[in-house]
């Protein structure tokens, strides 16, 4: 069920601020200097990966997230319609 | 001369994002540091878009700009406009018509030196945007003030603009640490109060760096640049005016509280209290 407007208007700011914290975490980590990191792994795994297979390069999501004990570093290449082998 | 350009400072007035306030808000705090007598002088950066000296009630003075004097047309004297109103406080307006690559690297380095010598103070309005312009205007500065809205747009660009004061200014490269100051400007207390806005502890808690002031959202602002005065000289005591030499006095290192607007009056009292604000 839908809250009335009245109570759903009040308090939006909390929201802005949850968003606005979400988003810079990730920004932060981009534009730091693990954004060179990033950078440097995207380009050179891409050059590795079109070596082989040809590739969008806007198709390509190199995202890295840092955690305390572990950091993850996550690559999602699309790959639109069969596999065509680079020459 | 030597102590003179030692004690200069080059504040760069930034945001990112536009309509924040930065032209306004280097308009009232380099008025506002004059009036307290310092010799101040304010630069225009928005190089094709000019409007401090629209704001400053100054547009019809101008004859030599920014441009002119990087490329050798003009000397800095004749380029800087004293105001009328205040005698310690000059205007440099960027040009209206060239294109923005006429700010060059060298040239905006030799210019800002030259200031140093001249003034107490080089105010530096950023144009919006983290193109050359934006980057340029706060390559030398020693200090920043990054003004914000209340609002997720202005402060994640100011979160962006704060990342390339530490990074890519020249102090930032010599592995020194800029001083960084948030101006929250357009703020409206029974808003926040409300839970409708942004509070200045959750900006602060955001972007982490020193507050220097809180600029209450005012028609005082508007009529300011309505009749091209900076509101500290057209309304000192309407509450942005104050607002506004309180952060001149924090910027002078005077370690004076904030107070952060609260919103007390009942709705009745507004009502009645508009009319006289």
């Amino acid at each position: 069920m839908k809250l009335p407007s009245f109570f759903s208007r009040r308090g939006s700011a909390p929201i802005a601020r949850e968003r606005l914290q979400i988003v810079l975490a990730h920004e932060r980590a981009l534009n730091g200097t693990s954004g060179d990191l990033v950078r440097i792994l995207q380009e050179e795994i891409l050059a590795v990966v079109a070596r082989h297979v040809k590739i969008d390069r806007d198709m390509v999501q190199i995202k890295l997230d840092r955690g305390d004990s572990i950091s993850t570093l996550e690559i999602d290449i699309q790959m639109p319609g069969e596999i065509a082998p680079a020459l | 001369m030597m102590e003179m350009a030692q004690m200069a400072k080059v504040l760069v007035v930034t945001s990112g994002k536009g309509g924040v306030g930065k032209t306004t808000s280097t308009a009232a705090l380099g008025a506002a540091l004059a009036q307290s007598g310092q010799n101040v002088v304010v630069v225009d950066f928005d190089v094709g878009l000019r409007n401090l000296d629209l704001v400053m009630g100054a547009e019809r003075r101008v004859v030599f700009d920014l441009v002119n004097v990087i490329q050798g047309d003009a000397k800095l004297a004749q380029a800087l406009i004293r105001d009328k109103r205040v005698d310690s406080l000059s205007l440099l307006p960027a040009s209206q018509t060239r294109d923005k690559d006429a700010l060059t690297p060298e040239g905006v380095a030799r210019v800002v030196a030259e200031l140093r010598e001249k003034f107490d103070w080089v105010i530096c309005d950023s144009p919006a945007g983290i193109e050359r312009g934006a980057t340029l205007a706060m390559r030398h500065a020693d200090l920043a003030v990054v003004v914000t809205n209340p609002e997720v747009s202005s402060v994640r660009d100011s979160d962006r603009i704060i990342g390339l004061l530490d990074s890519k200014t020249e102090l930032a490269e010599r592995g020194e640490r800029m001083e960084k100051f948030l101006l929250l400007t357009r703020y409206d207390a029974a808003r926040a109060a409300r839970g409708e806005m942004l509070r200045t502890e959750d900006v602060l808690e955001i972007l982490s760096i020193p507050l220097l002031g809180i600029i209450p959202e005012s028609q005082e602002v508007l009529r300011a640049s309505n009749i091209g005065s900076p509101v500290t000289l057209s309304s000192p005591d309407s509450p942005p005016g104050r607002a506004y030499f309180d952060a001149a006095r924090r910027l002078r290192g005077e370690a004076l509280p904030v107070a952060v607007p609260e919103e007390k009056r009942g709705i009745v009292h507004r009502l009645f209290g508009r009319r006289v604000a």
